[in-house]
């Protein structure tokens, strides 16, 4: 294989592993541009619903695809019942107690994974697993493949439903300005719970579409972190970055396995985010003007 | 809340508020002194490690707590300090000198982490040292010329004056001695200018500047001292642990102690110290109610981290003050007795500052 097509199939790998990264800070982004709280638990709403849909799918025998939908819609209802029941009674406290009580429910949903479900690997058959596609001299996984084309149709749904429907121009109401979406009669509270069942349900979404690529463990919520340099590089208020800022992520890591020695694959990621929030900290698709006194 | 009256500068000066305070910490000082020579070696030992994360509390204490600066790396500046002292007593230093180096060495990482993320505030600095704090234990890693690599090394004896310092009673002593110097170092900081910048900065930056204190060079300062700290409390750490390896200092680390701080209370050094009891002894008492517990939930796995989080979530939640503010309560409650008043400690609401322009 030549080093043109073998850059290409880096840059695809890098990009379907990177689309991961950018919907797991989509989340991030919905839930900060709504409550400006930070959610570090949502790599591991990702492998809560990756586990979900594991005990669906291959515990039960439900349906692939039928699976997958229960899933994302069980952890949308978490989601949901997430905020309204916990998260919404730190509003008003400092920033660091949202990313401290995140952290501690992020610890709690690993061990409730680990007792119920074991802290082993596991694996569910998906119907992408160890396929592959051929085009001209490439050749890309059906399972990296699954993850741009479910990205994609990820992004659409929510595209659609953020500018079509009247519930999604409530939530980019409430989250401009809370005060007049109140006056204006839009139930706040009950919105930024839908949001954060939105966000479950992408992060949910996010670990199906791992599943036929890695294995499921109690560990991999600290993928999460890494999706930290995409929402933070596509500047955390903006979703198109969000994703942008992931595929580039992806790339720069995969570019980085391959040509720089062993170890900088694994911190390529932090090393982009602090060079980011060193430079550019309004990241490359600013949004919002620094605030000044 | 009762406030002590104070009639003399000198009393203004005192370490300790009242006559009272100095016979108990005195008592106290002398009880700790004394356990080698009562308990075992096992609760020796733990104590031992319940002084080492109190200083490294201390530390983070001083940062977080009193500048307002969130760190979620400071796992790599144990480990900076670690490193540093067991690399250099492998080369034939002595322990005296090491053990100040470390300390050193860490602030000097500090102040490295501390100038860019300058500008950073809330979030983004929690995700910045994060980052530098994954960095770091990676360094550890791949750096193996140095560290070891995954194999790790043994960790020399120290000695201080030509007397070895071994097992858990050496440490014990040596961690007392470096808690209570690095107590004593704490309350005089909080005192001095330095101190009184660090807590304007955490209350408010605008007013902090409109005062002329220069925020950039105090939040270096706070960043140095809070990784200077934790790097002796490293130091002390590799004896503790007597065998380095790098698996050692993950975010798990960095996040145990910011649980230290929360849990403790924010705000108070006694925070910190109650916090390394908690985080330190929890695992142990664990251990030892395990067989007790009925349905068999002491044997589920994964028991000890999803305590730790719910804990965590609990204090967030009920007691933001933690610890230490629940025993302020708990003291005021039983000084007015008869006369205790439900809404006495009743927070005043704060609300978050918006980021955003509109």
């Amino acid at each position: 294989m030549d080093d043109a097509a073998r850059l290409l199939q880096l840059v695809i790998n890098g990009a379907a592993g990177g689309c991961i990264y950018g919907v797991i800070a989509l989340g991030f982004v919905l839930i900060y541009k709504a409550t400006e709280m930070i959610n570090f638990a949502q790599g591991d709403l990702m492998m809560l619903g990756g586990f979900v849909a594991l005990s669906l799918i291959a515990n039960l025998g439900v349906n692939y695809w039928a699976g997958a939908v229960l899933a994302i819609a069980i952890m949308a209802v978490f989601g949901f019942l997430l905020d309204s029941i916990i998260l919404r009674r730190v509003i008003g406290q400092p920033q660091f107690a949202v990313i401290m009580l995140t952290l501690g429910l992020g610890f709690i949903f690993r061990a409730f994974a680990g007792i119920t479900f074991g802290y082993g690997s596991y694996t569910f058959a998906t119907p992408f697993t160890n396929k592959v596609e051929r085009f001209g001299g490439i050749v890309i996984g059906q399972d990296s493949l699954s993850i741009v084309v479910g990205t994609v149709i990820l992004c659409a749904i929510l595209y659609l439903f953020f500018s079509k429907t009247r519930l999604g121009i409530a939530m980019q109401a409430a989250s401009q300005n809370q005060l007049a979406a109140y006056y204006m009669g839009i139930p706040v509270r009950t919105i930024f719970s839908l949001i954060w069942g939105i966000s479950a349900a992408a992060s949910c979404v996010a670990g199906i579409l791992l599943a036929p690529s890695t294995v499921l463990d109690v560990n991999m919520g600290f993928l999460g972190f890494k999706a930290f340099a995409a929402a933070v590089l596509g500047g955390f208020g903006s979703i198109p970055g969000a994703l942008v800022g992931g595929v580039i992520i992806g790339i720069v890591e995969q570019l980085a396995g391959y040509y720089l020695p062993a170890g900088f694959q694994e911190v390529t990621s932090n090393i982009v985010l602090l060079l980011v929030l060193i430079l550019r900290p309004q990241g490359i698709f600013a949004e919002t003007q620094r605030k000044k006194v | 809340m009762h406030q002590a009256l104070k009639t003399t500068y000198k009393q203004d000066m005192s370490l300790l508020a009242n006559r009272s305070g100095v016979f108990w910490y005195t008592l106290l000082i002398a009880a700790l002194l004394l356990v080698p020579g009562v308990l075992g070696e096992f609760y020796v030992n733990e104590l031992g490690g319940v002084y080492i994360f109190a200083i490294a509390g201390v530390g983070l204490m001083l940062l977080t707590g009193y500048t307002g600066l969130v760190n979620l790396g400071q796992g790599a500046f144990l480990g900076i300090g670690a490193y540093t002292n067991s690399v250099l007593m492998t080369k034939g230093v002595p322990f005296v000198i090491t053990l100040p180096l470390s300390g050193i060495f860490a602030a000097v990482a500090g102040v490295l982490l501390g100038i860019p993320t300058l500008r950073m505030t809330g979030f983004y600095l929690a995700i910045a040292t994060l980052a530098f704090g994954s960095i770091v234990g990676t360094i550890f890693q791949k750096w193996t010329a140095v560290t070891g690599g995954f194999d790790g090394f043994a960790v020399p004896t120290p000695t201080i004056m030509g007397y070895p310092i071994e097992g858990a009673t050496g440490v014990y002593y040596m961690s007392l001695f470096v808690l209570i110097f690095v107590l004593w170092m704490s309350i005089n900081i909080l005192r001095s200018p330095v101190g009184r910048a660090m807590v304007a900065i955490r209350d408010s930056e605008v007013s902090a500047q409109s005062m002329g204190i220069n925020l950039s060079l105090y939040k270096t300062i706070s960043f140095a001292i809070s990784s200077g700290i934790t790097g002796l409390a490293g130091a002390l750490f590799a004896h503790y642990v007597r065998f380095l390896a790098p698996d050692s200092f993950d975010i798990l680390l960095s996040i145990q102690f910011v649980t230290i701080i929360f849990v403790g209370g924010l705000g108070s050094l006694h925070g910190a110290i109650f916090g390394a009891l908690f985080v330190r002894l929890l695992p142990q008492l664990i251990a030892i109610v395990r067989d007790d517990l009925p349905f068999g939930i002491g044997r589920l796995p994964g028991l000890e981290p999803s305590l730790f989080g719910l804990v965590l979530v609990l204090v967030i939640l009920f007691e933001p003050t933690g610890m230490y503010g629940r025993w302020l309560k708990l003291k005021a409650y039983f000084k007015n007795f008869p006369l205790h008043r439900r809404g006495g400690a009743r927070r005043q609401k704060a609300y978050a500052k918006s980021e955003r322009l509109r």
